[in-house]
């Protein structure tokens, strides 16, 4: 197994003023209001919230999954409009095509007109990147969680994204695969060059794997929506020591803006 | 019988070496063997029932036929070189109908079960449609299409178009979004995210449609060919109920039960090819 990934453009993303709104009149939900970020190519940028706040909404922005109902999303400078080529998303399932093989599935994530040659050799280095190279002929139903997860991974990273999108991609995963997997991410991300926005609920995630942790809570004021209530620049360079004491005063930090207030020895 | 010889009582039990299961596939071999004589044993009683039935008395010749009588029946036409006419062109009407009713069964479930507005749009009158019984279209199609084989390959289509439809829809409307989702994340819309997601992830329900569609092919198949038609299985029920000839209405059942079967076997074996890839 290697964990070089090929170098990729890295890309910036902005986004501008952004709003999401579901729904019209009364029962209007505002879901996100006013977000403004700037993530700069090659960083990693952690989307760091409860749940419901709005932060995968905010990812399916990005990726052109969704369009926002007020401001600007662009990659790079340009409006993103509809399915972004751009970037690829990893979703907290692995989503991968029941009837194709794991090397079928990494194939999926190829984009068109690529000559048959280039794209299985591609395919094979996906998968090897993600240490799945001998399980290429398997299917979706006969590998593990984490197997599975790496290969949408490796679909993801087959399309040498200048963004990659990560939607909680290890809140399914036991413990210690979680761990392996945030190792993996780290390493490719860093041969990769890749912009990363990683959506998670996880502080020692975030802290673990970004540059920069954005929290997103929902505002004072019922009915206002999500915004940005925080940032934070994680420091030291990566790949960090779990154990590093500036990270577990960061965490508590976090955790208490996350309304998890600490517990003091009495 | 409560006397045990010693050499029967060790051939039965199952540990003795003469009964220890050979190598795996040998066993299976017996597995399938064994299948296959269950399978048969409900018709050999059936057949032997009948003959026991038809030699009692009870019932004339021309009420219930031997199953001898029958058998005769069978060479007599094979003889007169009727009985490949006839079951030529039954297959061939339960094909061409088959075809044409699967074939759009599958384009118009596939854009009712794609698009919201096709199916608000179309899929009540289709229902409506549906609710129909079948013998109902006979009188119509022959006054619009004379009695050729337009009226019965249509009746036929009729009859298969149904099942196909109403699997094809509701499968599609039921795929699972998050492989939708990939398929749309990954730059698939249209045609391409149809043929490579949808499309295989309906492909088990779309085949156990098809088979449906067939069976229902080949009954109304019998309904165009019983009223209006001079060749066919069919015709052969009906004509020989007119002539008396009970042995060849009983055989006109077991070859539409066998050719049935046949067709059916040949769409299960499709069916179990693809889903080997499913599992």
């Amino acid at each position: 197994m290697q964990t070089t990934a090929t170098r990729v453009a890295a890309v910036p993303v902005t986004l501008r003023d952004v709003d999401r709104v579901f729904g019209t009149g009364d029962g209007a939900h505002v879901v996100l209001r006013g977000i403004d970020l700037d993530v700069a190519a090659g960083e990693v940028v952690a989307l760091l919230g409860a749940s419901g706040c709005g932060k995968s909404t905010l990812l399916r922005l990005v990726a052109g999954l969704d369009r926002p109902t007020g401001g600007e999303v662009a990659i790079d400078g340009a409006r993103v409009d509809g399915i972004e080529p751009r970037a690829a998303v990893v979703f907290q399932e692995p989503r991968l095509l029941p009837w194709r093989t794991l090397a079928e599935n990494v194939a999926f994530g190829l984009p068109d007109g690529a000559a048959r040659s280039t794209r299985r050799s591609a395919v094979a280095h996906a998968l090897d990147t993600v240490g799945l190279a001998p399980f290429a002929a398997y299917r979706p139903r006969a590998v593990s969680g984490g197997m599975a997860q790496r290969t949408a991974l490796a679909r993801a990273l087959v399309r040498r994204p200048g963004v990659l999108l990560l939607d909680e991609p290890f809140a399914a995963l036991d413990a210690l695969t979680r761990l392996r997997m945030q190792d993996l991410v780290d390493d490719l991300q860093r041969s990769s060059g890749a912009t990363v926005l990683l959506v998670t609920h996880d502080v020692d995630e975030a802290l673990q794997l970004a540059d920069r942790v954005v929290v997103l809570a929902p505002r004072a004021d019922r009915g206002a929506g999500s915004g940005i209530a925080h940032v934070l620049d994680v420091p030291g360079a990566r790949p960090r020591d779990r154990a590093d004491p500036v990270l577990a005063a960061l965490r508590v930090e976090l955790l208490d803006r996350l309304g998890v207030p600490r517990h003091r020895p009495a | 019988m409560t006397v045990t010889d010693p050499d029967t009582e060790a051939r039965a039990d199952p540990t003795s070496p003469a009964r220890r299961p050979g190598p795996r596939r040998l066993g299976g071999v017996r597995r399938l063997g064994g299948a296959v004589l269950l399978g048969l044993l409900v018709p050999v009683l059936f057949v032997l029932g009948w003959q026991l039935l038809a030699t009692s008395g009870e019932f004339s010749p021309s009420q219930l036929p031997t199953p001898g009588a029958v058998l005769a029946a069978l060479v007599e036409l094979v003889t007169r070189g009727e009985l490949w006419q006839h079951i030529g062109i039954s297959t061939q009407r339960v094909l061409l109908g088959f075809a044409a009713g699967a074939g759009s069964g599958l384009v118009l479930g596939g854009v009712i079960g794609l698009s919201r507005p096709a199916r608000a749009l179309l899929a009540p009158s289709i229902q409506a449609l549906r609710a129909v019984p079948s013998l109902a279209w006979v009188p119509l199609l022959l006054l619009w299409l004379g009695i050729g084989e337009t009226p019965k390959i249509t009746l036929v289509a009729i009859g298969a178009f149904f099942p196909v439809y109403t699997t094809v829809s509701a499968a599609l409307a039921h795929v699972d979004r998050h492989l939708v989702e990939v398929g749309r994340a990954y730059g698939r819309t249209g045609v391409r995210l149809f043929v490579q997601v949808q499309l295989p992830a309906i492909a088990p329900a779309a085949l156990s449609g098809l088979r449906l569609g067939l069976a229902q092919g080949w009954l109304f198949l019998v309904a165009a060919e019983l009223i209006a038609s001079s060749i066919g299985l069919g015709f052969l029920l009906i004509d020989s109920q007119n002539t008396g000839r009970t042995d060849i209405l009983l055989l006109a059942i077991v070859l539409l039960a066998v050719l049935g079967k046949i067709t059916d076997g040949i769409l299960g074996l499709a069916e179990r090819r693809l889903l080997r890839r499913w599992n």
